[in-house]
């Protein structure tokens, strides 16, 4: 299997403060991976660095493409949609709304409706809500909001960002169901995590990242066993 | 009565045109949280260029398309080599910018035009329309019209349009608009671009009753602010709205209120502004914004 994302010895900063020292990873085409780690750890800071949202050192490739001179506006265009930290949604603004600008970096337009369906597919909630003001929805449905416009891209790489932070059980089972769902669709996922319960259920692939480095990785199946990780993370 | 409704129209064509300067104001303010001071003076030097257009030979309608199309060229300029450096810089910073440019636009614009007083063309013809005793003058009644079409054609391009959308986005959004591939920067340009075309109408329309002069829209620039103010920053149907109603109770105060006359018309405007800020400071129809910071 190819590789699509390869990052190594990625440093980042906020101001003075550096928040990443020196991460290696990569991940396959087509799978979905995980970061798991404690709060400060550098799980969003890792994404944001992908989107080129925060100063960085070191190479991040997608696809043998460098990213690290881009714009964040440019590293969409090739495909890769992030549904931040907090949702990003705009909440001012309708459902179908949101969805249309998830659609704006696109680099082959298509057809919009064949994208609607798709998404409706997927969260059947957001088409009775699609006239509504995105503020006004849950916070489940403001989370399958941010993962459904990031899906408007039809990106090849989905960054998550806690999709399952406040939500109640059963919402982020179903939102990670569907999760698996897209991914079946060819769409490689990388997902944050602090459940990580959840996370190495649904990932095929781990790391684990403490205070900005990248510390243990592996398949999930095999870290799952791991009693360090068992202990610190599952809690059992 | 005949007098009272002669009043009302005039002020709405007045207030039409602070609504225009007002929207542009707060078309900016909500995407850059800066008050564009230089706003008023941006359309008058839109209006010296029609004018130029004009005694070069230039047919009215035609110089007008011309000016709209010059200044928004203008504001994106102006935001991409002005304002652009000072973007991350604190408000007051870029306050003092849009300052600067007041006065640059102010001095350059008597430098090239001179202080003379200039008449300026009305489109419309001079002839007032009668209905029953009531008069209106054609002006007027034009100027109410164009406004109502410049709003409409903005209302339809923010509503309807997919750029129209990726700015509202922008303004209310700009690290998610990022995030799904908008360029902001751009935005914001095509934003002041569009506040500079408002403040062109604006112009061309208050030229013939004021004439052109460098200080034209001093005044019309405290009404627009008197709208905004009382409509909400925050708002743009309610900067319009203040914008018409500005217009109106003016009118209306200079006419009935004897010891008001024209002469402390503007003492209202500024009355307007402290009452509203004491009373409901985000206006009649903005809102609370929150910001974390």
């Amino acid at each position: 299997m190819s590789t699509l994302l390869e990052i190594q010895g990625l440093e980042a900063f906020y101001g003075r403060t550096k928040a990443l020292h020196g991460v290696n990873f990569s991940m396959v085409k087509g799978g979905i991976t995980t970061i798991l780690g404690a709060n400060g750890a550098g799980k969003t800071t890792t994404l944001r660095a992908i989107s080129r949202m925060v100063r960085t050192t070191g190479t991040i490739r997608f696809e043998g493409e460098a990213l690290e001179r881009k714009a964040t506006e440019d590293v969409v265009q090739l495909g890769i949609a992030h549904a931040p930290e907090g949702r990003g949604t705009f909440v001012h603004l309708t459902v179908e709304e949101n969805l249309r600008l998830g659609a704006w970096g696109q680099r082959e337009r298509g057809n919009l409706r064949d994208d609607f369906e798709r998404v409706f597919g997927y969260f059947p909630v957001l088409r009775e809500r699609r006239r509504q003001a995105a503020g006004t929805l849950s916070g489940g449905e403001q989370q399958m909001l941010a993962v459904a416009r990031a899906l408007m891209l039809r990106p090849r790489l989905l960054l998550l960002d806690e999709p399952s932070l406040g939500l109640a059980p059963l919402v982020v089972r179903e939102i990670f169901r569907i999760l698996r769902t897209i991914n079946q669709t060819g769409v490689s996922i990388l997902l944050v995590e602090q459940n990580a319960a959840l996370a190495l259920d649904l990932a095929d692939h781990v790391f684990l990242l403490e205070t900005g480095r990248v510390v243990m990785d592996g398949p999930s199946d095999v870290l799952r066993k791991d009693d360090a990780i068992r202990r610190a993370y599952l809690g059992y | 009565m005949d007098i009272f409704i002669q009043q009302i129209v005039s002020g709405l064509a007045t207030g039409g045109i602070y609504a225009s300067l007002a929207l542009a104001l707060v078309m900016i303010y909500q995407a850059t949280d800066v008050v564009n001071f230089a706003q008023g003076e941006l359309a008058m030097f839109a209006t010296y260029i029609c004018w130029s257009l004009i005694n070069a030979g230039v047919t009215y309608w035609l110089a007008f398309i011309f000016t709209l199309v010059i200044a928004f060229i203008g504001g994106v300029v102006i935001e991409r080599v002005v304002i652009r450096p000072v973007e991350n810089a604190p408000i007051l910073s870029i306050v003092m910018v849009t300052l600067g440019l007041l006065v640059i636009c102010n001095s350059v614009a008597g430098w090239i035009w001179t202080y003379l007083q200039k008449p300026f063309p009305s489109p419309f013809s001079a002839n007032p329309f009668k209905l029953g005793n009531v008069v209106f003058g054609s002006h007027d009644l034009g100027e109410i019209q164009v406004t109502l079409l410049v709003l409409l054609c903005i209302y339809l391009f923010f509503r309807f349009t997919p750029l129209g959308l990726a700015m509202r986005a922008a303004a209310h959004n700009p690290v998610s608009s990022r995030l799904v591939g908008i360029r902001v920067g751009w935005m914001l340009a095509l934003g002041w671009g569009l506040a500079a075309v408002f403040g062109a109408v604006a112009g061309m329309m208050v030229a013939p009753v004021l004439t052109l002069e460098p200080n034209l829209m001093g005044g019309v620039q405290i009404y627009a602010f008197a709208a905004a103010t009382l409509g909400g920053f925050t708002s743009p149907g309610g900067a319009v709205l203040g914008g018409f109603i500005v217009g109106v109770v003016e009118n209306l105060v200079g006419t009935y209120v004897h010891f008001i006359g024209t002469e402390l018309k503007f003492t209202v405007a500024l009355a307007l502004i402290i009452v509203v800020l004491l009373v409901k400071p985000t206006g009649l129809f903005g809102s609370t914004v929150v910001k974390r910071v």
